[in-house]
């Protein structure tokens, strides 16, 4: 069994390699089939989704005028990924933005921000504080923290069926809060 | 621009436009050209050419610059494609110079203390590194010239790498016209002129070889 990224690869350098070879249509469906990957990269970095659109693009036009730079005895999602890499590099440094680390860990420190998740968490967090405290405690137990009925009911002290039923009861009430239909 | 509009119109020219072996060979010969005539129109080959081809020496001053030539235009020419490293070809680099030191070395302790000052300063040693810098820059342009229809990522290094190859490629022409031969003054100031052009090319590569 070969892993994703192993297929990935030698997709997109065949493609690739007909492309060069004056291929148009491979050449469409590489440009179209590397471009997920390349909005995956950016957006993970960079917090607003239209920079990152924005350095899609410009890399799509960079891997376009440098392609003749690729070594087809090379792996083509190294010679792609570090198209981009300059590219993002390009970004910051005619942003102004000075990284007091060096980018390569400047790198990992952003890739686990994911503003999208963060927003989710922060909203589901508003709407359980509009829930009657016990309501809302038992919920974080069972859903958040992952504990089991039987433990909660332990630790609340109420009965197991009480327990489902708030919970069933608290969720109906967090639909209803979000605007959806029970 | 949408981006599918974007890739739509890419798409209508799949073929590379050029090899990177072509650029290479177009900027390196036009600025290798050039520095060649300019040499040869300002400096004039060496008047004893004749005489000096029977001794070794004069083929070492040749070999050198040469080898130092091709090693750093094999680093050059993986450095000018994104995720490609010069590796081995980096290291190459450094074998030309310490077999001339070796040489060199040998030559100063085999010969009579009388004559160290003159192998070492020769006639030319104020002239010789600043025409190697003169002579390169034609080359160095034709590279640079050829690493930007490229994709240096790391621009500071391959500025370096374009440096050392125009110095280099720079040195060997100018040994057509120099006509010092002693391995100890080759060893010294055909060196000191490769490295300041290895510096230059350094510390132009951030701006000239942006992309």
């Amino acid at each position: 069994m070969r892993n994703p990224q192993e297929t990935a690869e030698s997709e997109l350098k065949a493609l690739m390699l007909l492309a060069l070879n004056g291929d148009g249509v491979a050449y469409h469906r590489l440009l179209k089939a590397l471009t997920p990957h390349l909005r995956g990269y950016f957006s993970r970095r960079l917090n607003g989704a239209a920079e990152a659109e924005d350095l899609v693009q410009e890399t799509l036009i960079a891997i376009h005028t440098k392609r003749a730079s690729f070594d087809p005895a090379l792996p083509f999602t190294a010679w792609l990924y570090a198209i981009a890499r300059y590219k993002m590099i390009d970004h910051f440094r005619k942003a102004g933005i000075r990284k007091t680390l060096p980018l390569e860990e400047a790198e990992t420190v952003v890739a686990d921000y994911d503003s999208e998740a963060a927003e989710a968490a922060r909203d589901v967090g508003e709407l359980l504080q509009r829930l009657p405290k016990a309501k809302r405690e038992l919920l974080e137990k069972v859903k958040l923290e992952g504990l089991s009925t039987a433990e909660a009911a332990a630790a609340t002290g109420l009965s197991e069926s009480a327990v489902k039923v708030t919970i069933h009861r608290s969720l109906k009430a967090l639909t209803k809060l979000i605007g959806g239909q029970p | 621009m949408k981006t599918d509009a974007l890739i739509a119109r890419l798409a209508e020219n799949p073929a590379a436009p050029e090899q990177p072996q072509t650029i290479f060979a177009k900027g390196v010969m036009t600025g290798g050209f050039v520095a060649l005539a300019l040499t040869m129109m300002a400096l004039g080959p060496r008047h004893d050419i004749l005489t000096a081809v029977s001794t070794w020496q004069y083929w070492a001053k040749f070999v050198y610059p040469l080898t130092l030539a091709i090693a750093g235009f094999l680093a050059l020419e993986r450095l000018a494609r994104p995720g490609a490293a010069p590796g081995w070809r980096g290291w190459a680099i450094a074998l030309p110079p310490v077999l001339i030191v070796l040489l060199a070395a040998n030559q100063w302790m085999t010969a009579p203390e009388s004559i160290h000052l003159h192998l070492f300063y020769g006639h030319s040693w104020r002239l010789c590194p600043f025409l190697i810098v003169l002579v390169s820059a034609p080359v160095f342009a034709g590279t640079v010239w050829a690493l930007r229809k490229l994709a240096p990522t790391r621009p500071v290094l391959a500025g370096a790498a374009a440096g050392l190859f125009a110095g280099a490629a720079g040195a060997w022409i100018y040994a057509f016209s120099c006509n010092e031969s002693a391995l100890v003054f080759v060893s010294v100031w055909y060196t000191a002129g490769i490295a300041a052009m290895t510096v230059l090319g350094a510390a132009t590569g951030r701006w000239l070889l942006r992309w």
